[in-house]
């Protein structure tokens, strides 16, 4: 099915499209079908900056495997970044 | 029949006016021939759907597919499109009808139009078409694996998407359904109960649900297609809009 599920948060970044770099003001993370990976639904990130137009963003559909280890991933560097660092 | 058919890009006047962008494609043979309104899938206003689009042309019949998501973000990419309006939280019911009644005005307006007008829809689209059908008169509507018609979002899933079997005594046309066997959203206990509610009110309607398909048996470049039930499926959609769109 067609989830429709979709979290949207704002961030502070910048990420790198078909036009170079930019910054992201914007994510959507939602489960769903992918435009691009060979599975039924996938789970799917938009890095945008919706203020730049459509084209500005990043896209990324991943077997939900893949993010959970993702998610993962990024908190445990997170974790291990020296004190201080991370603010 | 030659298959031969043109397809280009227009502007059509969809919901409160507004001018949006849509994919029409036309028989080239002469003679006068039935409309089919395409509704795109979530993904968007993509190459495949332009496909099926022209597939209908090469049929027989005028086919016009309208951008939904073009005031999201006019001259974009499918994708890009399709994220930008995800964002906002998906196509309005209200204005869905207004754009699928737009292309059907415009296509009854077209030099050697019959007047009659059929819907399609795929996945999100199902139920989209199951809801136009429901808001318009038309004379036929498909309704290929749409969630949501009967049930509502699984419990914890904060969807806008609002069931619309509510509106099944207002269906101005009979319904084909082409679902898969092993579709969750859909599964079969609930096109059934789509099935009785029809049955209850004298609409008209026929379902068909394929064995080793699930979701998106259509969709040829995806590994979801299933070529015994996309190739019978384009088979009773021949068979139904023959009888009910022929001129």
């Amino acid at each position: 099915m067609c989830t429709y599920l979709t979290e949207t948060i704002k961030i502070t970044g910048s990420g790198k499209g078909a036009d170079g770099w930019f910054s992201v003001s914007d994510a959507s993370v939602y489960f769903d079908h992918p435009v691009h990976a060979m599975a039924e639904h996938t789970l799917n990130i938009d890095f945008r900056n919706p203020a730049k137009g459509p084209a500005a963003r990043v896209a990324v559909e991943l077997s939900a495997e893949s993010a959970r280890g993702l998610a993962q991933a990024i908190l445990l560097t997170l974790d291990s970044a020296p004190p201080g660092m991370v603010a | 029949m030659n298959e031969a058919l043109s397809a280009e890009t227009i502007s059509i006047t969809g919901h409160g006016g507004d001018e949006i962008e849509a994919y029409l494609a036309r028989p080239l043979e002469s003679g006068v021939f039935g409309s089919v309104v395409v509704i795109h899938h979530m993904p968007g206003y993509d190459s495949q759907t332009k496909e099926i689009t022209r597939k209908f042309a090469a049929q027989g019949y005028a086919a016009l597919m309208p951008n939904l998501y073009w005031r999201d973000a006019p001259g974009a990419a499918p994708d890009d499109a399709a994220a930008v309006a995800r964002a906002k939280g998906g196509v309005p019911d209200e204005q869905l009808v207004g754009d699928v009644g737009g292309a059907a005005e415009y296509l009854r307006a077209l030099p050697a139009a019959s007047g009659k007008v059929g819907v399609i829809g795929y996945c999100s689209g199902g139920r989209q078409s199951f809801l136009a059908a429901c808001s318009l008169e038309l004379d036929a509507a498909v309704d290929c694996y749409g969630a949501c018609v009967v049930n509502p979002p699984p419990e914890g899933m904060p969807l806008k998407v609002k069931p619309v079997v509510g509106l099944a005594g207002n269906l101005s046309c009979p319904l084909l359904g082409l679902f898969g066997a092993e579709d969750k959203f859909p599964a079969p206990d609930e096109t059934a109960e789509l099935s009785k509610v029809l049955d209850g009110l004298g609409k008209p309607h026929e379902f068909h649900t394929y064995e080793n398909a699930g979701h998106a048996f259509f969709a040829v470049n995806r590994p979801a297609y299933r070529v015994e039930a996309a190739n019978d499926g384009w088979q009773k959609i021949w068979d139904f809009y023959g009888r009910y769109l022929a001129s």
